[in-house]
C-alpha cells in the first residue's frame, strides 16, 4: 500500500499538541521543511527531542510550539549559542532534559531495541548523573562492577529526512547517518520526508543502503530541498551564510517573528520557500557530482 | 617570524599528535591541528569525528562537525551509536581534543552552567560528546586561551572529567582514559603532576612565568625542568593560512 501523502496531511495526522517529537538528523539531512509544517500548524505543548536542537528547534520554541527539550549539545554548530533556547531556560520559561551524546543515543538505541535500558560504561564525570535522575547506576551482575544505565527514549512521532524512499517508505540514505535509525525503530510513527521518490526497484538494486524499511514507516513525503539551511549529501551544501545569520536575527525577538512570517507562515510549502531563496542560493548550494564506484550484488 | 595566537595553539597541539594516532577530532581549532600534523609529521594520522566518520580527508574546512566534506573521500561512516560504543568506548581511539568554559586545577571541565543548575546563570551547550572523549580516550588534550576566568580553582559543574580532586580518585572508578596530559594555551603547556595538579611545563616563546600565574586562577606551581616550545615554523604556519585555512576563520 502506498503512503505517499502531502507533507501537511503527514503532520496533521501524527503531530498532536502534547507529542513527544523527534526531527532527526546530526548536523545532515536536518528535517527543517516539517519544522516550518508544525509551525504552520500551530502545534502546541511539544517535547522535542534531538542530540543537537540545531535551528530546527530554535524555531520552533521561538513560534511557540515547544514546552520542553531533551538534547546533549545545545549550540549553533559552528557558529556559537542557540539563543532562543539558551534564553529562554535562562529564564526559566522551558523544561529541559540533558544527557551526553553518548547518553542520549542510548536512550534512543534501548527504544529502538524494545530493551528496558541500555548500560554504559562511567565516564569519572558525575555532575550531569546528579542533576538527572534517568542517568543511574547499577551493578553488573557479572562482573559485579557499576555501569551507568539510561531508560528507553520512545518518541510519539520522528521524522526522518532521506535522500531517496520508495511510495511504501523503504528508506535509503547516505553521508552522516546520525541517530536516523535509531530514532525511527523507536517512535510510535515515522514520517519521511524524501528529495526523491523512486521505484521500488531502484531500492530493491542496492538492499544494502536501506536504513529504514516499510514496515515502519507511516507517511512518505516527497519534499525536495526539505533539509535547507542543513545539507543533503550529494544533493546541496550546507547554507553556512544563513547558520550566522540566524546568529544575529536570533537576537530580538521582533526579527525572529518577522523572519517566521516572512519563511514560514507566509509561505504555503518547501517549493514556495525554495523559489524564495532564489538563484543566487541555488548555485551557491549546488555540489557536483562525485560517485560511488558500482557494487555487484549478483544475479542469483 | 609574526604568528597570532590562534596559529601558536594550534602548532603546538598539532606537535602533540604522534604517527598513526587514532584522532578523535572536533571542529575548530583541533581539526586545524589535526590536518597539520598530517601534512607534517603524523601522515598516518587516523581522523575520527564524533558525526560517525572515520578516517577523513577533508578537502576543505570543516565549518560544523557533521560538514559533508568529512565524508567525501573517508574511509567508512556509521551511526553515532556506532562512533560512541565500537570506537570510544571499545578503547579504539588514542586521542580526544576538548575545550570548555572554564578548566580547572586538577583539569576537570565545565561546559554546562555558570551558577545553579537549575537556575542558570549562564546556560552553556553542555557536553557533546566530551563527557565520553574525557573518559575513554587513551590520551586527551584541551586547547583554550589563557584567561583567568577560565582557569578556576574549582569548577561548579564536571562536564568531563580530568583527575576529579586527584589523580587517585579517577583512577579508583575504574574508567579506561588516562585524563587530561597537556593543555595547550597561547601563553604556555599546563601539564598535570604526579597529583594529577595542572602545572606550568613548558612557556611559548616571549611568554613569562608571572603573565602564566596572573591567569591563572589557582596558585600555579612550576615543574623544576620548565620546557621553552620552538616557535612555529614558517612551513607549518604556511600550510595554516595557504591550505587549512585560508579564509583565516579560526586562525585570526
Amino acid at each position: 500500500m502506498t503512503k505517499l501523502c502531502s507533507l501537511q496531511e503527514a503532520v496533521n495526522t501524527f503531530v498532536k499538541d502534547g507529542s513527544l517529537l523527534y526531527a532527526a538528523g546530526f548536523t545532515h539531512l536536518i528535517p527543517f521543511s516539517a519544522a516550518h509544517e508544525i509551525i504552520r500548524q500551530e502545534k502546541r505543548n511539544l517535547t522535542v527531542a534531538r542530540a543537537t536542537p540545531d535551528l530546527i528547534y530554535d524555531m520552533m520554541t521561538a513560534a511557540g510550539c515547544v514546552s520542553k527539550v531533551i538534547f546533549s549539545y545545545m549550540g549553533n554548530p559552528g557558529v556559537g549559542s542557540l539563543r532562543i533556547l539558551r534564553s529562554a531556560i535562562e529564564a526559566g520559561e522551558l523544561e529541559w532534559e540533558e544527557y551526553s551524546h553518548f547518553g542520549m543515543i542510548s536512550r534512543l538505541q534501548a527504544g529502538a531495541a524494545g530493551l528496558p535500558f541500555m548500560p554504559m560504561n562511567q565516564t569519572a564525570a558525575t555532575s550531569l548523573e546528579q542533576v538527572n535522575h534517568n542517568i543511574r547506576r547499577m551493578t553488573d551482575p557479572f562482573t559485579n562492577k557499576e555501569v551507568i544505565v539510561v531508560p528507553p527514549l520512545n518518541p510519539d512521532v520522528a521524522i526522518i529526512h532521506v535522500q531517496r524512499a520508495d511510495q511504501y517508505g523503504n528508506a535509503q540514505i547516505w553521508g552522516i547517518l546520525g541517530e536516523q535509525k535509531e530514532a525511527a525503530f523507536a517512535a510510535q510513527h515515522v514520517i519521511i520526508t524524501a528529495e526523491e521518490i523512486v521505484d521500488e526497484k531502484v531500492i530493491r538494486s542496492d538492499p544494502n543502503r536501506t536504513m529504514i524499511p516499510s514496515i515502519i514507516v507511516d507517511a512518505v513525503c516527497l519534499e525536495p530541498f526539505s533539509a535547507h539551511p542543513s545539507y543533503t549529501q550529494g544533493y546541496y551544501d550546507r547554507d553556512n551564510p544563513f547558520y550566522l545569520k540566524w546568529d544575529q536575527i536570533s537576537e530580538t525577538r521582533e526579527e525572529v517573528k518577522q523572519w517566521l512570517h516572512e519563511w514560514v507562515y507566509d509561505l504555503k510549502d518547501r517549493q514556495q520557500y525554495w523559489q524564495k531563496l532564489g538563484e543566487e542560493a541555488h548555485q551557491r548550494l549546488h555540489v557536483k557530482p562525485a560517485f560511488s564506484s558500482p557494487i555487484n550484488y549478483g544475479e542469483y | 617570524m609574526d604568528y597570532t595566537k590562534s596559529e601558536l595553539m594550534t602548532v603546538n597541539a598539532a606537535r602533540l599528535l604522534r604517527d598513526g594516532d587514532v584522532v578523535f577530532v572536533g571542529v575548530g581549532l583541533p581539526n586545524l591541528a589535526c590536518n597539520l600534523a598530517r601534512r607534517t609529521h603524523a601522515p598516518n594520522l587516523v581522523m575520527i569525528y564524533e558525526a560517525g566518520v572515520i578516517g577523513a580527508r577533508p578537502a576543505r574546512l570543516p565549518l560544523s562537525i557533521g560538514d559533508p566534506t568529512l565524508v567525501s573521500g573517508a574511509t567508512a561512516v556509521c551511526s553515532m551509536y556506532d562512533i560512541f560504543s565500537f570506537y570510544l568506548q571499545r578503547g579504539n581511539v588514542d586521542v580526544g581534543f576538548l575545550g570548555g568554559a572554564q578548566i580547572d586545577r586538577f583539569g576537570n571541565i565545565n561546559a554546562t552552567v555558570i551558577g545553579d543548575y537549575d537556575h542558570p546563570k549562564t546556560r552553556l551547550p553542555g557536553s557533546g560528546g566530551s563527557m565520553e572523549i574525557a573518559g575513554w580516550a587513551n590520551r586527551c588534550y584541551i586547547m583554550t586561551p589563557h584567561q583567568k576566568r577560565r582557569f578556576p580553582e574549582k569548577v561548579d559543574f564536571i562536564t568531563s572529567a580530568g583527575f576529579l580532586s586527584n589523580r587517585a580518585e579517577r583512577e579508583k572508578t575504574g574508567v579506561r582514559g588516562k585524563g587530561p596530559l597537556g593543555v595547550v594555551t597561547n601563553l604556555c603547556i599546563l601539564e598535570p603532576d604526579e597529583k594529577g595538579e595542572l602545572s606550568l611545563a613548558a612557556l611559548h616563546p616571549g611568554a613569562t612565568v608571572e603573565q602564566v600565574k596572573e591567569n591563572t586562577g589557582w596558585p600555579l606551581k612550576v615543574f623544576d625542568h620548565l620546557r621553552q616550545t620552538e616557535p612555529p615554523t614558517s612551513d607549518e604556519l604556511r600550510i595554516l593560512r595557504q591550505e587549512l585555512d585560508p579564509d583565516g576563520i579560526y586562525i585570526k
